[in-house]
């Protein structure tokens, strides 16, 4: 970088560093009482020191000083992929696989929480991956969806005493049904009118679940729901357990995201997968080469809340309790945050954004204040800076802008 | 439910609920504005309005309470608030708009969006970080009083928003169709190519824009806070979807369809709570927008929205 970018550059840092004073310092330091500066000003030299010295790292690491110690590195983390590269695939996911399944057996009972936490929302992302990832439609009220699961079973379980498993599929069917209602008249529309009126729906179904009193209870919610039960057959009569455990609802939620994760990897490489991505790429195209672009994009709006019903009913089951306050836009923003940052249309992307967005946050449990905060930063960040995600998707095919 | 109301009554009740829906319909039309601007000029929901709008009603209750126990009188307090807030939501709006979306400009519009909301949720917790979780209340004192006319009681608080709203949009008017810069503004917002080939510095029009845009968010903040009592660092997002439809319902991109989306909204809201359900009066902006973009997709003013930005 030659002497005057790197004099405009830090320049326009200087002036990004003031915004940044006129902007916090009032936020914070204008009380009823007086003035007073300690506070802001404190806040602010942390960022400016904090993105100096990243400024100035990444100025250096352009000029070449950083070479000696990245070199070696770049050819280990390539030689470490090579030998990763070697080993089957289908051998990493028997060792992921096995992992997950002795997890409960060698943890605590507060790591089986956060667990059935990351994967109740790994189905989640994954159902909203199919959506917003694969067919590029975005959906801001995609938790309406979990929330419909969850109070199929709520209701089910309390007034009928349906089993959990009989539930499952009329969760499932009755969110589809939701999506195919919701998704009709909206789906026609263009791509970011798309997301606001996905994000009213979102807000009217949690609207009337509070306020349907005679059906939901409204804000108090729905109490007494049964976990799963297990059933098998002894001496001429059907003996059952309730799987009420921590471990054993860790199980439940474990086959269900794997159905989950094979679904969507059996329908990422099936023809209605390539139709998605093709209505994705270029609707007008599409609809020429002979895909009915409607029906594909509500049978994506609807494959997607299907499996977000999934969850829903797994997450009344696991809490027996459930109430409108847990299917709030911020919720449709955490699920859309982990495709975003694992990568759009990646199921590993899915996951390991899952994990990060759920599970780190335990880690860090003194800054639960500041996750949403972060996330909202992160995910506008992403976008400038790693569109694709943590983990992108592998494209399927050879494209015409690739081969020239 | 109402009771049953004599002849007269129902008169009044309906004299009241159109007052009000005016004050409220005016605020919503000055938020309407920025979407709709910003809309007409990059093609974006720009998802982070609603948070300039609440980041405008922190603005008024940090001036205000600070200028009101330093003892200036109440209109002063005010004035000077209004002022100081609107340029300091002008700059935040400017600083996102430089800092995220104008390195996306030629990205897809899916990740643009994305990056909108994600700001969106960023200054929301900001707010709530700064200023806390629970509602700050507006100091009590700065309108009080009223008149009656014909039954409908209007207080002085709700001439003043009425009066301030109608100052903005006058003034907004004339800044956009009277002067240069407007000009420029339209000229942007019509062709982007062909205006900086004339001359225009797009990006600069582009600011200009978003922090207008922003300034009138603020003044409606400010306004939704003295005449709730408090806010809140949530608030603004379900004004935001109001506001949004509001700009959808008068054409978006359309300034004076903006500010009369604005008043049917704002008005539909009212008679709605009063006369069918007040517990489902967020519900009917929603429907609306639904409605208006399923079967009147240009909106009442809106010319016709080209659809190959897909």
């Amino acid at each position: 970088m030659t002497i005057p970018a790197s004099r405009k550059l830090w320049l326009g840092f200087a002036v990004a560093m003031l915004w940044l004073y006129v902007l916090l310092w009032p936020l914070l330091g204008i009380k009823p009482e007086g003035l007073e500066f300690a506070a802001s000003t404190a806040i602010w030299a942390k960022v400016a020191v904090v993105s100096a010295i990243l400024l100035a790292l990444w100025q250096l690491k352009g000029r070449g000083v950083f070479d000696f110690a990245s070199r070696p590195a770049q050819a280990l983390s390539q030689a470490l992929g090579k030998a990763t590269g070697r080993v089957a695939t289908w051998i990493w996911l028997v060792l992921v696989f096995a992992g997950a399944v002795v997890f409960p057996l060698v943890t605590e009972r507060y790591a089986h929480d956060v667990a059935i936490s990351v994967l109740v929302y790994i189905c989640l992302g994954l159902g909203l991956n199919v959506v917003v990832g694969m067919a590029g439609l975005l959906d801001l009220g995609y938790i309406a969806f979990y929330g419909v699961g969850a109070y199929t079973y709520a209701l089910l379980s309390v007034h009928f005493g349906l089993s959990f498993w009989l539930c499952l599929p009329i969760a499932g069917a009755f969110s589809a049904c939701a999506g195919c209602i919701i998704g009709y008249p909206t789906l026609r529309m263009r791509g970011d009118y798309l997301a606001i009126v996905t994000l009213g729906f979102g807000e009217i179904v949690r609207i009337v679940l509070n306020n349907w009193m005679s059906l939901t209870h409204g804000p108090n919610g729905i109490l007494g729901i049964k976990p799963p039960g297990a059933y098998w057959w002894q001496d001429g009569h059907i003996e059952h357990i309730w799987l009420g455990s921590l471990e054993q609802f860790y199980y439940v939620i474990l086959g269900l995201a794997v159905c989950t994760i094979v679904a969507v990897h059996r329908l990422n490489h099936s023809r209605i997968g390539r139709a998605f991505e093709a209505v994705r790429e270029d609707q007008t195209a599409a609809e020429l080469m002979g895909v009915n672009t409607l029906g594909i994009k509500l049978l994506a709006y609807s494959l997607g809340a299907i499996f977000g019903g999934l969850a829903g009913a797994f997450f009344a089951a696991r809490m027996r309790f459930v109430s409108p306050e847990s299917f709030t836009f911020i919720e449709s923003a955490m699920v859309l945050a982990m495709v975003v940052l694992g990568g759009m249309g990646s199921i590993p992307g899915v996951i390991l954004g899952a994990l990060a967005l759920i599970a780190l946050p335990e880690i860090f449990r003194g800054f639960e204040l500041y996750r949403m905060f972060v996330f909202g930063g992160v995910m506008a960040m992403m976008m400038l800076f790693r569109p694709k995600g943590l983990w992108p998707a592998k494209r399927m095919g050879v494209r015409s802008e690739e081969r020239d | 439910m109402a009771p049953a109301f004599h002849k007269a009554q129902h008169v009044e009740v309906f004299l009241q609920q159109l007052v009000n829906g005016i004050t409220l319909g005016g605020v919503y039309a000055l938020v309407a504005l920025g979407y709709t601007m910003v809309y007409g000029i990059i093609q974006l929901i720009n998802f982070a309005h609603g948070e300039i709008f609440a980041a405008g009603g922190y603005m008024g209750v940090i001036l205000i309470s600070w200028m009101v126990a330093q003892g200036y009188p109440p209109f002063v307090c005010l004035g000077v608030a209004l002022v100081l807030a609107m340029g300091y939501c002008a700059l935040l709006a400017m600083a996102v708009e430089k800092l995220v979306y104008k390195p996306l400009r030629s990205s897809s519009r899916l990740s643009v969006l994305l990056s909108a909301l994600g700001m969106s949720i960023f200054l929301q917790n900001g707010l709530m970080l700064t200023q806390g979780v629970y509602d700050r209340a507006y100091p009590g004192e700065m309108v009080q009083g009223g008149f009656e006319i014909g039954g409908a009681v209007v207080s002085y608080m709700q001439v003043v928003i009425v009066g301030i709203t109608v100052a903005l949009l006058v003034g907004l008017n004339a800044l956009v169709f009277k002067t240069r810069v407007g000009k420029a503004m339209r000229a942007t917002a019509q062709d982007k190519t062909m205006s900086a080939l004339v001359g225009i510095n797009a990006s600069r029009i582009i600011s200009l824009t978003f922090a207008i845009g922003a300034a009138l968010a603020c003044a409606a903040g400010i306004m939704v806070g003295m005449y709730y009592g408090s806010v809140r660092y949530d608030m603004g997002f379900v004004l935001g979807v109001k506001a949004f439809s509001a700009a959808v319902l008068g054409g978006i991109g359309n300034i004076t369809g903006a500010m009369l989306g604005g008043l049917i909204i704002g008005m539909i809201e009212v008679f709605a709570a009063g006369y069918i359900s007040s517990e489902y009066k967020d519900v009917f902006a929603f429907i609306i927008l639904i409605g208006v973009l399923y079967f009147m997709p240009t909106g009442i003013m809106g010319e016709n929205v080209d659809d190959t930005r897909v």
